[in-house]
């Protein structure tokens, strides 16, 4: 499991030389820094990590909040058609993507939104995404009723309780939703790929996809970039890690 | 007395008709993302795949002609379904093995035992593209890492990405490195495996192995069931490997099925017949899960209420 990351570090740091030797040498000697700074400046990451960042930034918000408020309304409300659309919110699951992403894609040529970050942000905001809403419900279940009936009683509406008792509860599955949507998000390559044509609108992983084409034998600088576009995603799930899989545990399974 | 028995109805009908209304509120953005990216695009789909067209120039309406093309006269469409085929049914078996397995080793209580967790995890925390990136050196025929090692333990090296008959087991190599989403919900199963159980077992005297096949799978089997699914749907849909790894090559032995969609739809802009071919994939991917949960939803242990 580790074996290929630690191929990969060793391999960012050899010289070209030492990349075509066999058997390879798994400490590069000497270490050579340099090829995260040849790799970096060639292509703008900077910029790829601006956009990055304008698409999963208001996404991550608007996720939490959209997906959230639909996990309250499935969790913790009564009203008819209720089970029957949330039946419907969860076999979203299982439609293949290729089967929206042609017509959403006519959709928004029409739209004059191609080569724009507005596909990529509006949608997930909306839909909340299906395994999202489902992590929501399944934890709002979980909290007692006593506390929203206690507020009720007090004549607070279902927006106080949502946003004022609800959601303060709720920081495990709120970071959970956050980190897959984060991921999520920083990893998507079909996206970008179908709506980001221009050099300047690109995210890293398109970005890293183009350096590909570029650099397609230069292993050592392949490698450096690769590594460079892993770390942020390491770093995340480094400081979050329990949230990965408590947070499954938690919320995911009960009452599948 | 007549006022009463008429306002209480009323009052309570208000009272269903705002709680209806609010319950609404809080899932509208959801109904309108349905709506909006969901339905109306499935129905305009639905229409597109009935025609012919170029997004240039008008579609014109053909009525199942896509569909007699691809299941009469495209060779490449029975290519790229029998190459998912073949991958699904080795990788999700694969994957789902040794996910479980993983999970077992894992779930054991021993120190230090959250970080070989988070190792298991850490490829599906890899950028995708980063990850095709660094399977395309380990890959490589001269000085990749695989045949480095197949060298070492005096074994010939191998074409990984070359050879046509080769490639598809390091697609089968590269699913099982990214088995940690799976783990992490089997995890999450064998946590809400009721000890007591397990002490029952021990004290009818049952060894570890069958306590596995006594308890723990029984136990799991909903889990199962739930990732057998959802690996399904997923290598069903496989994408970016096939699209930056080997491109659909060698000789069209990763031609994978979205991969040929995609290519209809946005490269030789055949909107039309590509509408047509992701309806064929809903409809298997559909007609699988459906007689997955008819002819294994029974044997699912569930708990009572």
């Amino acid at each position: 499991m580790i074996l290929p990351f630690l191929w990969m570090i060793s391999s960012s740091l050899k010289t070209r030389s030492q990349v075509w030797v066999f058997p390879p040498d798994w400490i590069p000697d000497p270490v050579q820094w340099y090829n995260y700074v040849e790799a970096l400046s060639g292509l703008p990451f900077h910029v790829y990590t601006f956009n990055t960042l304008r698409i999963t930034i208001p996404v991550l918000l608007g996720t939490l909040l959209t997906a959230s408020m639909c996990g309250y309304g499935f969790a913790r409300m009564r009203f008819p058609g209720r089970d029957t659309l949330f039946m419907v919110f969860l076999s979203v699951l299982m439609l293949p993507a290729i089967v929206t992403m042609i017509p959403v894609f006519v959709m928004f040529t029409h739209l004059g939104w191609v080569n724009t970050l507005k596909p990529l942000i509006i949608p997930p905001i909306l839909g909340g995404g299906p395994f999202n809403v489902f992590l929501f419900r399944q934890f709002f279940r979980t909290i007692p009723n006593e506390l929203s009936d206690a507020a009720r009683m007090d004549g607070c509406g279902d927006l106080y309780i949502y946003w004022r008792i609800i959601l303060p509860l709720s920081r495990p599955v709120l970071a959970t939703v956050a980190i897959f949507t984060f991921l999520a998000n920083w990893n998507d390559f079909i996206g970008p790929l179908l709506y980001l044509q221009s050099d300047s609108k690109r995210t890293i992983a398109l970005g890293l996809a183009t350096f590909l084409g570029l650099y397609s034998t230069n292993w050592e600088l392949l490698m450096a970039a690769a590594t460079t576009v892993t770390i942020p995603a390491l770093i995340l799930f480094l400081f979050c890690q329990r949230y990965f899989v408590e947070g499954v545990v938690l919320t995911g399974l009960q009452g599948v | 007395m007549a006022p009463i028995a008429t306002f209480m109805p009323d009052a309570a009908r208000r009272r269903r008709v705002q709680r209806t209304l609010a319950g609404y509120f809080f899932i509208s953005p959801g109904l309108l993302g349905l709506a909006l990216f969901l339905v109306g695009p499935l129905i305009y789909s639905l229409w597109l795949s009935l025609t012919e067209w170029d997004i240039i120039s008008p579609p014109v309406f053909v009525g199942l002609e896509n569909f007699r093309t691809a299941f009469l006269d495209d060779k490449l469409f029975w290519v790229s379904l029998y190459v998912t085929v073949r991958y699904t049914l080795v990788a999700v078996p694969l994957t789902l093995i040794a996910a479980l397995a993983a999970a077992l080793l894992l779930d054991l209580n021993i120190r230090g035992i959250s970080g070989f967790r988070a190792i298991y995890y850490l490829p599906a925390m890899t950028p995708a593209v980063a990850s095709v990136v660094l399977w395309r050196w380990i890959f490589n025929s001269e000085f990749g890492l695989l045949n480095y090692i197949l060298d070492f333990v005096g074994l010939p090296k191998v074409e990984w990405l070359i050879s046509a008959d080769v490639v598809m087991y390091s697609f089968w190599i590269m699913a099982l490195w990214s088995i940690g989403p799976m783990m992490i919900i089997f995890l999450a199963g064998l946590h809400g495996v009721p000890r007591t159980l397990y002490e029952a077992a021990e004290v009818d005297g049952a060894n570890a192995w069958r306590k596995l096949w006594a308890v723990t799978i029984p136990q799991l089997s909903p889990v199962i069931l739930f990732n057998l699914v959802i690996g399904l749907i997923n290598t069903f849909q496989v994408f970016t490997a096939g699209y930056l790894l080997t491109a659909g090559g060698p000789k069209n032995a990763t031609l994978f099925y979205v991969l040929y969609t995609y290519r209809n739809a946005f490269e030789w802009l055949k909107m039309g017949y590509a509408a047509s071919l992701s309806w064929v994939l809903f409809a298997i991917v559909m007609v699988m899960t459906i007689f997955i949960f008819r002819s294994l939803g029974r044997a699912v242990h569930y708990e009572a209420g």
